[in-house]
């Protein structure tokens, strides 16, 4: 006989205003098989565990039923408690009051008569529950790192600085991704490369680091402490053990016109290319796309000049399987481009440029040597405009989030735009001046008070070109949204900041949840910043959400902390709710007749045949095992068995049958 | 020349084919010529335009300022007297009506509670089978394919194509042409022969109503807009709206005021260029009635 204890929770008022939790202790104390019911304002307080943990060893309670919040939130904090009180953990149920019924409803008599319901099911379910232990599995003390930005070098270096293998691969022929662009960084105006290629050169030397270029992940397969990833090493037609970065064959090459990314367009590349000149690994890639070799079948020059002889046309595509026990995710963002601003031209005026393009203008090592001259005709523009929020918090852009980075670097930019031009005539357009941040309202000021930026309060409605000049038109909000109308040389957009192409897909491989702007959704907005829904995998920088350079060095170093955690186990437990064939006793073995469905429902390859022998060795029966290490517990299996000789522990065919019928039956 | 991101509506040879047709107000009074152009293009095409019977207005700016209801009743009662008369398709070459018409019909088929009340309270028939096209998309689906051999005097003028709002917003609903700098208008006077220049006050304010009440702000508004074109150097303002060629034609005076000198770039609706471009008559084209002469 069950000797059931029922634990109903007041969670504050968050239950108690809309259900009568007295009256479901009540109710629930009538039950057959419960010896122990009781309602109280905090169950899971240290009075609250209190309560349950006596109530076991008082009443020698072989199950209990909380009924409280949903068991995502406390239900290890529940099972934990019965455990310290003697209980095997999974003989603890959590019936959900508050996102299930009370924060759902209104108050009322039919709230509460559904709470005693949920109290009841549950009641029925835990008599059936059996003891399980905790499954037990090894850890691969080996990270992935996707994305070389920032974010991900940090990542990296804080995860083999800690003792651990680091795989770290970026789709790019050099790692060093946004940073690696800018001029100078805010609030110090530091110049980024500067801070940022010692660490480059750090992670190319780290005898943990090993470091993939020109590489993405192909598949992802596994779980925590146990993935197996594919990672795709793009053909860079070289030898790189041969080329020494010499570089003449990027002198060499005719194919000079193609646009630099590196550049934001602004500046040329040729089809064997080096990205820019501190790049990590400093090795030529060839763009097949754009060699005229592998797009006309002619010209090989490159491998004419070649020292060493080091061109490999012919190379293909190399898939390197890895096992890993960790993932730090660390994809970055993009801009949007001009072209997304019908009221500014739809992209046609090319002294309308973005902000990532300003930052290329503006370095010493862009396309015009760190000189502000405008794309059209390299004047040296007399009258610049700045557009904050070009797409941010705008709802019918369909972006309204805020940017975040833009108000900083805008006042950077300005204020770049006025030590380098003197006498030269900078307007910013913004909405609001958004500077939260260490010495960043000041950084703002400095712009404003010192380098005589013009800040005017309000938007844009459009841009045109008239005679040379771009017009700009806007309204100044602050002065009764008087009409101001600027002739500019020149126009930066603050295009808004989203999430990569492809975010989504990358997400999907992985397993992991992408917000409706396709940034990587963290676990919990405050307590899990940069861990995902997905246990093993953990985020950096701004592929979770706009994010600044130290915001995205924090969070790489959180996640590698992590990361580091993790490996500081040499094993992990996992929850036992997972499939089992059953097994009885012979001449039957089991239920399983052998149709082997379930080995093709399975997603995840684990369930496997295994032959039942007598003792002379002679085949009985085959019948479906599954292998707990692979198992994820989903269910699919159970499914597809045509006898229901798979059950998924924890959620037996029999619970699942008892809580329906329990419904069913007028109490 | 950039490409109209509208998809192209399907373009079919039809002949002697019947549609429907909503003048509206101005087409009966201040824009006959824009109605004369329009019948006159029409049955030079074997395009037959048959007008609804006992039609009413369609409650322009007026009517949806002070009663959602009534502005949403005055288009449907129109468009189920079309249903009523057995037109699938109807042109409405005014820009305002045709955006009244294509707003109601958008928002009574996304709102059927509203939908039911309107239709309840007025004692209507409408079902929303009545597709409405503007001058634009009529001359897409029925005379431009059939433009062949017929431009006998190619437009041979520098122009400026003029959408102003109506045509083109909002583009939520519409989804028509780009709703900043529109192409579609600018592809039709190119295939009649026509040089559209790229400017920038294709969808900039002509004051629109202001026109009566503060003449002045037409002057200045309308003003801007001939000042561009006439920059940008073209020879004739194309438009396809009775309002925008109000201001720019009949309050030119105030346009030229505000501009201190006498610009006299002519204002052709769009339907009358192509007439001329396919040698039509100049009087039944309605050419005559302009304040501004039309010297092209």
């Amino acid at each position: 006989m069950s000797k059931i204890g029922v634990f109903v929770c007041h969670c504050g008022e968050n239950i108690s205003a809309t259900v009568d939790c007295a009256k479901v202790a009540e109710a629930a104390s009538k039950y057959d098989g419960v010896t122990f019911s009781v309602d109280y304002k905090y169950m899971c307080s240290d009075p609250g565990q209190s309560i349950i943990k006596n109530a076991i060893t008082e009443k020698g309670l072989t199950g209990v039923v909380v009924a409280s919040c949903s068991p995502r939130m406390h239900e290890p904090t529940f099972r934990k408690a019965c455990a310290e009180a003697g209980l095997n953990p999974y003989m603890c149920e959590m019936a959900n009051l508050r996102e299930h019924c009370s924060w759902v409803h209104e108050k009322g008599e039919a709230t509460t008569e559904k709470a005693i319901d949920l109290v009841r099911i549950l009641v029925e379910k835990v008599k059936y529950n059996q003891s399980l232990d905790a499954i037990k599995v090894p850890v691969t003390k080996k990270a992935l790192v996707i994305g070389g930005g920032i974010a991900g070098i940090q990542a990296s270096l804080d995860i083999a600085n800690a003792g651990h293998k680091v795989i770290l691969i970026e789709k790019d022929p050099s790692i060093g991704g946004h940073m690696s662009q800018l001029s100078e960084t805010f609030p110090t105006l530091d110049c980024s490369q500067c801070i940022l290629t010692p660490r480059m050169v750090e992670v190319a030397q780290h005898p943990n680091i090993t470091l993939y270029t020109y590489a993405e992940l192909e598949s992802l397969d596994g779980f925590i402490g146990n993935f197996k990833a594919k990672i795709r090493k793009k053909s860079k037609s070289i030898d790189e053990k041969l080329c020494t970065g010499c570089g003449l064959c990027t002198t060499k090459c005719p194919a000079k016109k193609i646009p630099s990314e590196f550049n934001e367009g602004l500046g040329n590349r040729t089809a064997i290319y080096v990205p820019f000149p501190q790049a990590v690994p400093n090795k030529p890639v060839i763009d097949r796309i754009h060699c005229t070799y592998y797009t006309k079948g002619k010209c090989r020059i490159c491998e004419k000049v070649c020292p060493t002889q080091a061109i490999r046309f012919d190379q293909e595509d190399q898939i390197v399987e890895a096992e890993i026990g960790a993932i730090v995710l660390a994809t970055g963002f993009t801009v949007k481009q001009t072209d997304f601003f019908p009221e500014y031209g739809y992209g046609k005026y090319p002294d309308i440029i973005t902000g990532l393009q300003f930052e290329r203008l503006a370095s010493a090592s862009g396309p015009t040597l760190g000189e502000i001259r405008r794309p059209s005709d390299g004047k040296i523009p007399e009258k610049i405009v700045f557009v904050a929020c070009a797409g941010s918090r705008d709802q019918a852009k369909g972006i309204p989030y805020c940017s975040k980075i833009c108000c900083m670097y805008i006042a950077k930019h300005a204020m770049l735009y006025q030590h380098k031009v003197h006498g030269g005539k900078s307007y910013v357009f913004y909405m609001d001046i958004r500077a939260g941040g260490k010495m960043y309202e000041e950084f703002v000021r400095r712009a404003i008070e010192d380098d005589g930026v013009n800040y005017i309060r309000g938007r844009i409605s459009r841009i045109y070109e008239k005679n040379g000049k771009l017009i700009v038109n806007g309204a100044d909000t602050l002065l009764g949204a008087m009409p101001v109308e600027i002739e500019a040389d020149m126009v930066v957009l603050a295009t808004a900041g989203v999430a990569n192409d492809g975010a989504e897909e990358l997400a999907q491989k992985l397993h992991v949840s992408y917000d409706s702007y396709h940034f990587f959704a963290e676990a919990h907005p405050k307590l899990k910043p940069v861990e995902t829904n997905t246990a093993g995998i953990f985020l950096a920088g701004a592929c979770q959400a706009p994010r600044d350079i130290p915001e995205s060095v924090s969070m790489a170093s959180g996640a590698a902390a992590k990361v580091a955690g993790l490996f500081s186990q040499d094993e992990l437990t996992r929850e036992p709710l997972i499939a089992v064939v059953n097994r009885q006793a012979a001449p039957v073995y089991s239920s399983c007749v052998g149709c082997f469905l379930c080995v093709s429902a399975c997603p995840y390859q684990a369930i496997e045949k295994e032959e039942i022998k007598n003792r002379a060795g002679e085949l009985i029966k085959s019948v479906a095992k599954v292998n707990p290490g692979l198992c994820q517990g989903c269910g699919t299996c159970v499914a597809f068995c045509r006898t229901k000789s798979i059950d998924i522990q924890g959620y037996t065919h029999e619970q699942m049958y008892s809580e329906v019928v329990a419904l069913l039956n007028e109490y | 020349m950039l490409q109209s991101s509208e998809k192209p509506l399907k373009r079919t040879k039809i002949k002697n084919m019947t549609l429907g047709f909503y003048p509206g107000c101005s087409l009966k009074g201040s824009s006959r010529e824009y109605s004369e152009s329009v019948l006159t293009v029409a049955k030079a095409f074997n395009l037959e335009l048959e007008e609804i019977n006992d039609w009413n207005c369609c409650g322009s700016t007026a009517a949806h300022n002070l009663n959602r209801e009534l502005s949403l009743a005055l288009p449907a009662r129109i468009l189920s007297l079309a249903e009523k008369q057995g037109l699938k398709e109807i042109v409405v070459p005014c820009a305002a009506c045709y955006s009244r018409l294509t707003v109601t019909k958008h928002e009574l088929s996304k709102n059927p509670e509203l939908n039911n009340a309107v239709i309840a309270a007025n004692n209507l028939d409408y079902k929303g089978t009545v597709d409405v096209l503007n001058i634009i998309q009529m001359l897409n689906k029925y005379i431009m394919p059939n433009l062949e051999g017929r431009i006998v005097k190619p437009f041979e003028h520098k122009v400026a194509c003029y959408y102003g709002c109506y045509l083109v917003r909002p583009h939520e609903i519409l989804q028509f042409d780009r709703e900043e700098d529109p192409q579609s208008m600018d592809e039709i006077m190119l295939k009649a022969g026509a040089t559209p220049i790229d400017w920038a006050f294709k969808t900039e304010c002509c004051g629109a109503g202001l026109s009566v009440s503060r003449t002045n702000s037409v002057g200045r508004l309308s003003g801007k807009i001939i000042r561009d074109a006439k920059d940008r150097g073209a020879e004739v303002m194309v438009v396809a709206c009775p309002m925008c060629h109000s201001n720019l034609d009949m309050r030119r005076d105030a346009i030229n005021s505000f501009l201190g000198e006498k610009v006299d770039i002519p204002v052709l609706y769009v339907t009358q260029a192509l007439g001329l471009a396919a040698g039509l008559d100049r009087k039944a084209l309605g050419l005559n009635r302009h304040f501004v002469n039309v010297t092209v």
